[in-house]
């Protein structure tokens, strides 16, 4: 009846994943209390889960991978804490527990941190960029993240029932054959990845759709701001990339389920074919992941230098080379595989020549800086602090690329340090800046600036705390994932890496207060501008938060920095006095299709990983039934009359007015 | 056309035309699910390149030569060109707003995706009944596979042709189903294109060795 699953896969004996996971339930459970005793419910339920406006869509992305953040760094800081006490002893977690954390750590962090904060961002900004109301298919890009938010879940009720995979963030076979791993850890990984990557994939075909075809009159693809270029390559990536993620993990699962060979040790499976198929999706991820950030430092540092990006056009044609030269490198990650010195050596050259538009990027972004106006406000010290500490990662990841001395680096700790290196002061940095950057346009109101600072330079201070032993612990040999050790060479330094990790807490516990605080000081950090930053893209020209139809009257564009563009002009005349002539605007009607589907798709996952044949089937059936009810609606649009748009824009257009005529007069 | 040209001399664009704004729903409807259809391109070449890898690991077992039935696939590529060849009857006919035309073509293209995918499960249980089931070597779990993956697109379409069906009875050609009927249209024919692929580079090279 209940396939494997019985009352021994929930560990009551062991404390920490009980404790975790009963704090985990009991916040769930506060939450939904106070919903329901305060009567939110309805709120939540009509103005957010069941939203189809990618500006609900893009928070709700932002606050999980905010929240899965919390997740991976209670990881992150047992692993710390368990490297720095087990010298010469056990420490306090068991090897099977320590591997599971490793694992889940690496898997939560990349799927579902990583990739929600950036789709989250993309999500909100790009169509107020393009200076139209939506993206390509609402409704598609409500189910793509209800998905994600369905793999997270997964994930997180494997600290509960059954256990998590112990295989590292990658399932390399054969450890990751049923033979070598028999319990449902695996099956966890392989279900969550593959549902959220079908909704990452979603998210990726609605976002090359929506810069491709939805952008507002005159937005040529060289007047588009550098963030919308970049999310067109990011999207691009995922679109071309994920499909292999999906078909190499289904190999996998067809090996572990059915008894299938591809990667298994015998009957001719080959394993290593697994490492080039895993990594010909990988290193795409990677610069799917750092590429967001890349548009959205670009959008900063113009912005806080009062300056046009410099080199513009370099900028776009960087960032298409990345985007196609992250197809030519993966084999990198597997020198040691034994591919022979040829192979190597082209690999080793291909990954040497990526790290050129990455320099042409950096240098832009200096020149940008460069004579400008520099306001070292919060988003610009994310920024700052990624140039610095992304250098050094670039320089470690082309000191690898050099095949020979790979050999002695594979599998270090100095790879560990290269790959946080650069994911943190590249990815996380970005994310962090995107998020202070349009945070008052999501809310309408800034966030704390002197908080926003320290929890900054505790970042910045405890990652360089953290991270720069690892590289020596690298050199000194120390490898990857390991639960004990017995040399005393590592252990000062790692006492010192677990200290970088409590200053890094302290930097995520100021950013939580950070939040709090605005929140309840929004009457004093409240901005009635919409443009809180002076900004230059066609973001900043509506109202914060923005109106459901983000514009009341699509702008019209002729040139880069449209919004700037149009500020200059406005400075030399008295702008725009006769009110435009406001229309009735259709918006798509909300749906509860995403949620639903994503319920469905949660109940399939759970019962295919303790093979409970029947509720596989009962989820799918639901799944189809949702997809036809939704195709059945007869309205799919709700519509906002011209007196309503006109009634909303009058405020916004008072104030901004007031704003620009202040301006001119300074 | 005219306003076009306009507005490019007028502003003297150095990038080509000036771009006139988001693109109406059906453009962008067709142009999101092409690029779905490169995506699952994608994923059908990560399974031909582990079919290519694997194709000589037959760890004792039968090679395709042994196992291929070309007479069988002949009719199988028939079967599904042929409903291709109606599935672009039935756009037509919903493009003339031809209700009966319609749904007789569709119902024939599902016919031939039936009779398909019977042919398909008939020599799948041939094989596995004959000992030469996925797990025997991996060459044949790459088979089943590839050729296993395609098949499940087939009954995807299947059950998506029929929604669209019922959809056209009870609603007629309103304009989000036409849409549909294009997104439908487009995947039948990609699948063709893939079973091309299947059909040369498992069956006919497979045979051949």
């Amino acid at each position: 009846m209940l396939g494997k699953l019985t009352w021994a896969a929930i560990p009551f004996d062991q404390p920490i994943p009980m404790v975790a996971s009963g704090v985990v339930v009991l916040a769930i459970l506060s939450v939904l209390g106070w919903g329901v005793i305060r009567g939110h419910l309805p709120y939540l339920w009509q103005e957010w889960i069941t939203s189809v406006d990618h500006k609900r869509i893009g928070v709700m992305y932002a606050l999980l991978a905010m929240v899965m953040l919390l997740r991976g760094f209670a990881d992150a800081i047992m692993m710390r804490a368990q490297q720095s006490l087990a010298f010469h002893s056990q420490g306090f977690l068991p090897p099977e527990h320590y591997d599971q954390i490793f694992s889940a750590h690496g898997t939560i962090m990349i799927f579902f941190v990583a990739m929600p904060f950036m789709i989250g961002l993309m999500n909100f900004v790009v169509p107020l960029q393009l200076g139209v109301r939506d993206v390509a298919f609402p409704t598609l890009n409500s189910v793509g993240f209800w998905l994600t938010a369905t793999g997270a879940l997964l994930v997180n009720i494997s600290l509960v029932i059954g256990e998590f995979a112990r295989t590292g963030w990658l399932p390399y076979p054969p450890l990751s054959e049923l033979a070598y791993s028999p319990g449902v850890g695996v099956d966890y990984y392989l279900w969550s990845l593959e549902i959220s990557g079908v909704g990452t994939l979603v998210a990726g075909i609605n976002l090359v759709t929506t810069v491709l075809k939805i952008r507002t009159k005159g937005m040529n693809y060289l007047r588009m701001p550098m963030f919308c270029w970049t999310t067109l390559a990011t999207n691009l990536l995922i679109v071309a990339a994920f499909p292999i993620l999906t078909a190499t993990l289904a190999m996998l699962l067809l090996d572990r389920y059915l008894g299938f060979h591809f990667f298994t040790n015998e009957a001719g499976g080959n394993m290593m074919m697994f490492m080039n198929l895993i990594w010909a999706w990988g290193h795409p991820e990677v610069y799917i992941l750092v590429l967001p950030a890349f548009g959205i430092f670009s959008e900063v540092i113009s912005t806080f230098s009062g300056k046009p990006l410099f080199g513009y056009r370099s900028m776009v044609l960087a960032t298409m080379a990345i985007c196609i030269l992250s197809f030519l490198v993966w084999l990198h990650h597997f020198f040691t595989m034994g591919a022979g010195a040829d192979v190597n050596a082209i690999f080793g050259i291909a990954t040497m020549i990526i790290a050129v538009p990455t320099g042409v990027k950096v240098f832009n972004w200096l020149f940008t800086m460069y004579g400008g106006k520099v306001r070292f406000q919060q988003p610009l010290l994310w920024s700052l602090g990624f140039m610095v500490t992304f250098i050094i990662g670039g320089m470690t990841g082309v000191l690898m690329a050099v095949p020979p001395a790979n050999f002695l680096l594979h599998n270090s700790l100095f790879l560990i340090a290269h790959f946080h290196n650069v994911l943190i002061g590249g990815m996380l940095f970005g994310a962090f800046a995107g998020y202070t950057y349009w945070f008052p346009k999501a809310f309408g109101f800034k966030l704390h600036e002197g908080l926003g600072k320290a929890a900054f330079w505790c970042w910045l201070v405890g990652f360089y705390v953290a991270f720069m032993p690892l590289y020596v612990l690298g050199l000194l040999g120390m490898t990857r994932r390991m639960q004990h050790y017995d040399l005393p060479q590592w252990h000062p330094w790692l006492i010192v890496a677990a200290c970088g990790a409590a200053l890094i807490m302290c930097g995520i516990a100021l950013q939580i207060v950070q939040l709090v605080v605005s929140i309840r000081q929004r009457a004093k950090l409240r901005d009635c501008s919409g443009d809180p930053w002076d900004g230059r893209s066609l973001e900043w020209a509506t109202a914060s938060p923005p109106p459901a139809f983000n514009f009341a009257v699509l702008p019209e564009v002729s040139g880069e920095d449209a919004y700037w563009a149009l500020k200059q002009r406005a400075a030399g005349r008295s702008w725009p006095d006769e009110e435009p002539r406001y229309r009735d605007i259709e918006i798509p009607r909300n749906s509860a299709t995403g949620f639903v589907c994503a319920f469905f798709a949660t109940i399939m996952g759970f019962a295919l990983i303790w093979q409970i044949w029947w509720m596989v089937a009962a989820g799918a059936i639901g799944a189809f039934a949702t997809f036809v009810v939704f195709a059945w609606r007869d309205h799919d649009e709700d519509t906002i009359p011209a007196d309503e748009v006109a009634r909303l824009d009058r405020s916004n257009r008072t104030q901004r007015h007031a704003m620009l005529t202040r301006e001119a007069a300074e | 056309m005219s306003t076009v040209a306009l507005t490019e001399a007028h502003h003297g664009s150095a990038v080509g035309r000036e771009w006139s704004g988001a693109a109406p729903k059906r453009i962008v409807t067709g142009y999101g699910f092409w690029i779905f259809i490169l995506s699952d391109m994608v994923m059908f070449s990560a399974f031909f390149a582990t079919y290519a890898v694997l194709q000589g690991q037959t760890a004792g077992g039968p090679t395709g030569h042994d196992l291929f039935d070309l007479r069988n696939v002949a009719i199988e590529t028939a079967f599904l060109l042929a409903s291709s060849f109606t599935c672009g009857l039935a756009s037509i006919a919903a493009d003339t707003r031809n209700k009966s035309g319609f749904q007789t073509a569709m119902a024939v293209t599902c016919a031939f995706g039936l009779g398909f995918l019977f042919l398909e499960g008939r020599e799948f249980a041939s094989l596995v009944i004959g000992g030469a089931g996925p797990s025997r070597s991996a060459f044949l779990s790459a088979f089943f596979t590839l050729v296993g993956c395609h098949g499940l697109h087939v009954s995807a379409g299947i059950l998506w042709l029929l929604t669209i069906m019922a959809q056209v009875f009870t609603k007629g050609f309103r304009s989000d189903i036409r849409r549909r009927i294009l997104c439908f249209a487009l995947f039948w024919h990609a699948l063709d294109i893939i079973w091309i692929a299947v059909f040369t580079v498992v069956y006919l090279l497979g045979s051949a060795a």
